[in-house]
């Protein structure tokens, strides 16, 4: 049993079936099609029909004229004797005028109309009437219309003089019944092109709505179907398609950072909890221990604080679109000065830093992220890139490769094996064997962040041994004179050596 | 010196004055922007703290109006807003510092004492003095005792960054962002290590020790005299 509101609005669907039908572009293309042919064929209709009608009009009345003068020639020749004569001998004609000479007191003397109102006779001269009128010849109640004009002859008699408009009329019925048919084939064909036209977009629509509905109920792998037509529908279907792909490796992504998020900041959470509760717990807790305890805390808020400015600058970095903040960087420089920065620090690790960063290496971006960006590999070089055994040695080189500016920063240490190198560049993922030491997971995948912002690519590579990870960044067009020069190798001598 | 602290978090506001009362200094709080506006058009401070998002007026316009009615008093901007960009927009209405939130106490006071300091005196000198140690930014030369110390670039500057606010706290940061120019927070102790550097230096085969590491805070550079040597 379904629920009771599955069942109305099932059918209402039934029942609106047809009223969805209505509601489609075709439906509307196809009325607004009928409506305007019918106008146009109204118009065109109507102006035949009234051009015609007033032609015929006027051959009748070019008729009429022409028996009146030559019955009144009749008459003034031979008098009424000679008028009806010849009026009889009209009327036997085929297809004969209409006629009816009558003497003063309204007897009729001779003609072939039936039926006419007395009052006809009664009219001014010459002035033309449309009647109705009954066949002399003919049996039966059938009764036919004519123009007809009535003149006084000298003498006292009128004569009446007609034509009949069953012509007018046939032609009339002819138009009216062309256009009643005009109408209907186009009622016909409008009503065919929308049910067609119509029932298969919507049917395309309801298949679109269908896999959005599926979407939405969380099945993200679902995609619109394309036909291959490559028609309007293929073409949006096509494009929907690729942002519902993004959305999926967004959503995948973010799945994954929450994932990550909820492990790696739990864990220094739980641990700043604990540390707390003991404390508080503890009666006996001297007022040294309590110092030590919430300096331990301090130290793991900032530590948390430090990983969500970490996530920030990221999403800041990934969100960022190039060029809002872009200016000609010498990359050369930039390395230079990261290297006099960390130069110290790695001596102090016992180590050695070896800058070789021969400028200008002109790229278009920001300053402060590739600065940052090459701090990070340099903080990752430090921290695991020391051998097991034996002094830690890094280099950081600026070069130009055909078409990009390369800063890599390379250690002497264990390196990453060649399946791990993908999966390092993402957030929060800390390889096995770091995951001991501080760090917040999330440096190299800054630097991936600040590589995309700037077109260009992180490329972690094999040292042999240690790690090569290299900053490509798209070199600024122009490019810089004879600096395209070989496979981008370090370029050894000049102001390279830094260290000292 | 006077404080006014323009921050509508009541309980942040609170632990501001609180701990800056510590430091010695007097505070004074406003809730609101129009309030801070008119307690800041009023005058009287040293350094003003100004939180960014603020009811009623937002923080940068508090900062705007001053700078445009010629008003110099030193501002720090506060904001949870902590990306580069949000920074020089900051500084561009007329900030003089910028401090993202969550911040460490001890940065903060070192950052007014600092901007206090600037406010008062002139800002750049061409020899600075701490005891038998003097800087000549003309002649590019560093002599302790009238002997020459040899220093590089980026230690000169160092040096000088400290001796500009000679008897102040300077923290890690602020030497990161003035000796250097970088904004962002390096995993490892980068600055320790060059300060330790000049350390030898500067220090090293003299009785007194001139450079001092401030716990938790950073470092200062200052003069004991004579009798009260350094470690």
């Amino acid at each position: 049993m379904r629920a009771p509101d599955e069942q109305d609005r099932r059918a209402a669907g039934g029942l609106s079936a047809f009223g969805r039908l209505g509601r489609t572009t075709a439906f509307r293309l196809a009325t607004v099609q009928i409506v305007v042919f019918a106008a146009l064929t109204a118009l065109l209709i109507g102006y035949v029909s009234v051009r015609t009608n007033a032609l015929l009009t006027r051959q009748i009345d070019a008729t009429i004229d022409a028996e009146i003068s030559s019955l009144a020639d009749a008459y003034q020749r031979g008098g009424i004797r000679q008028l009806v004569f010849t009026v009889e001998a009209r009327t036997r004609r085929p297809g004969a005028s209409l006629y009816m000479v009558a003497d003063t007191s309204g007897r009729t003397l001779v003609g072939n109309v039936a039926d006419l109102p007395l009052s006809i006779l009664g009219l001014p001269d010459g002035e033309q009437t449309l009647i109705t009128y009954r066949r002399l010849d003919e049996e039966g109640a059938r009764t036919y219309q004519a123009l007809v004009r009535v003149f006084t002859l000298p003498g006292g008699f009128r004569l009446l003089v007609g034509r009949d408009v069953g012509e007018r009329l046939e032609f009339q019925a002819v138009i009216r019944d062309a256009a009643l048919a005009a109408l209907a084939v186009m009622l016909v064909t409008g009503l065919a092109s929308w049910l067609f036209v119509g029932r298969s977009a919507l049917k395309r629509v309801e298949e679109m709505a269908e896999t959005a509905r599926g979407i939405m109920s969380g099945d993200l792998h679902r995609r619109l179907q394309v036909t291959g037509t490559r028609d309007e529908f293929d073409n949006l279907a096509g494009s929907l398609n690729d942002m519902l792909a993004r959305i999926e490796a967004l959503m995948t992504g973010l799945k994954e950072v929450s994932d990550n998020i909820a492990h790696d900041l739990k864990t220094p959470l739980t641990r700043l909890r604990n540390r707390l509760e003991t404390v508080l717990i503890d009666e006996n807790a001297g007022r040294e221990e309590m110092r030590e305890a919430m300096a331990a805390a301090l130290a793991d808020a900032d530590l948390l604080i430090g990983v969500f400015e970490a996530l920030l600058r990221i999403a800041r970095v990934e969100a960022g679109a190039p060029g809002e903040s872009f200016e000609p960087v010498d990359a050369a420089a930039v390395a230079a000065e990261v290297g006099e920065l960390y130069e110290p620090v790695v001596e102090e690790a016992g180590g050695r830093l070896a800058v070789e960063a021969a400028g200008p290496l002109t790229v278009s971006g920001n300053r402060a992220l590739i600065a940052q960006a090459l701090a990070n590999l340099l903080d990752n070089a430090l921290k695991y890139g020391a051998p097991a055994a034996g002094a830690p040695s890094v280099r950081l080189v600026a070069a130009a490769a055909p078409g990009e500016v390369r800063l890599t920063v390379a250690d002497n240490g264990p390196g990453i094996p060649a399946a791990d190198r993908a999966r390092a560049t993402e957030r929060f993922v800390r390889l096995d064997g770091s995951r001991s030491r501080p760090g917040s997971g999330l440096g190299l995948a800054l630097v991936h962040a600040v590589a995309r912002l700037h077109g260009g690519r992180l490329i972690l590579e094999d040292a042999r041994p240690g790690l090569a990870a290299t900053l490509a960044l798209p070199a600024a067009l122009p490019l810089n004179n004879g600096r395209t020069d070989g496979e981008g190798g370090p370029r050894h001598g000049g102001d390279a050596g830094r260290h000292g | 010196m006077r404080v006014l602290i323009i921050e509508d978090d009541r309980e942040a506001a609170a632990y501001l004055m609180k701990a800056l009362r510590e430091a010695g200094h007097v505070t004074e709080h406003a809730a609101d922007g129009e309030e801070g506006q008119a307690m800041a058009e009023a005058g009287g401070y040293d350094v003003l703290v100004v939180d960014r998002m603020l009811p009623r007026r937002d923080g940068l316009a508090i900062v705007e109006s001053l700078r445009a009615r010629q008003d110099r008093t030193p501002v720090l901007i506060l904001s949870a807003l902590g990306q580069v960009d949000d920074r020089v927009r900051g500084l561009r209405a007329g900030g003089d510092d910028y401090l993202a939130k969550p911040y460490a106490f001890s940065e903060l006071l070192a950052r007014v004492e600092a901007l206090a300091r600037r406010g008062a005196g002139p800002e750049v000198e061409t020899r600075y003095r701490v005891g038998d140690l003097v800087l000549d930014r003309l002649s590019h030369s560093v002599t302790r005792a009238g002997r020459a110390i040899d220093l590089q670039p980026r230690e000169f500057r160092l040096l000088e960054y400290m001796m500009r606010h000679a008897g102040q706290v300077v923290t890690r940061t602020m030497l990161l962002e003035n000796v250097w120019d970088y904004h962002f927070d390096p995993q490892t102790n980068v600055i320790d290590v060059h300060v330790s550097r000049l350390r030898g230096k500067i220090d090293k085969g003299f009785d007194r020790s001139l450079i001092h590491t401030i716990r938790g805070a950073g470092y200062m550079i200052r003069d004991d005299g004579p009798g009260r040597g350094g470690p």
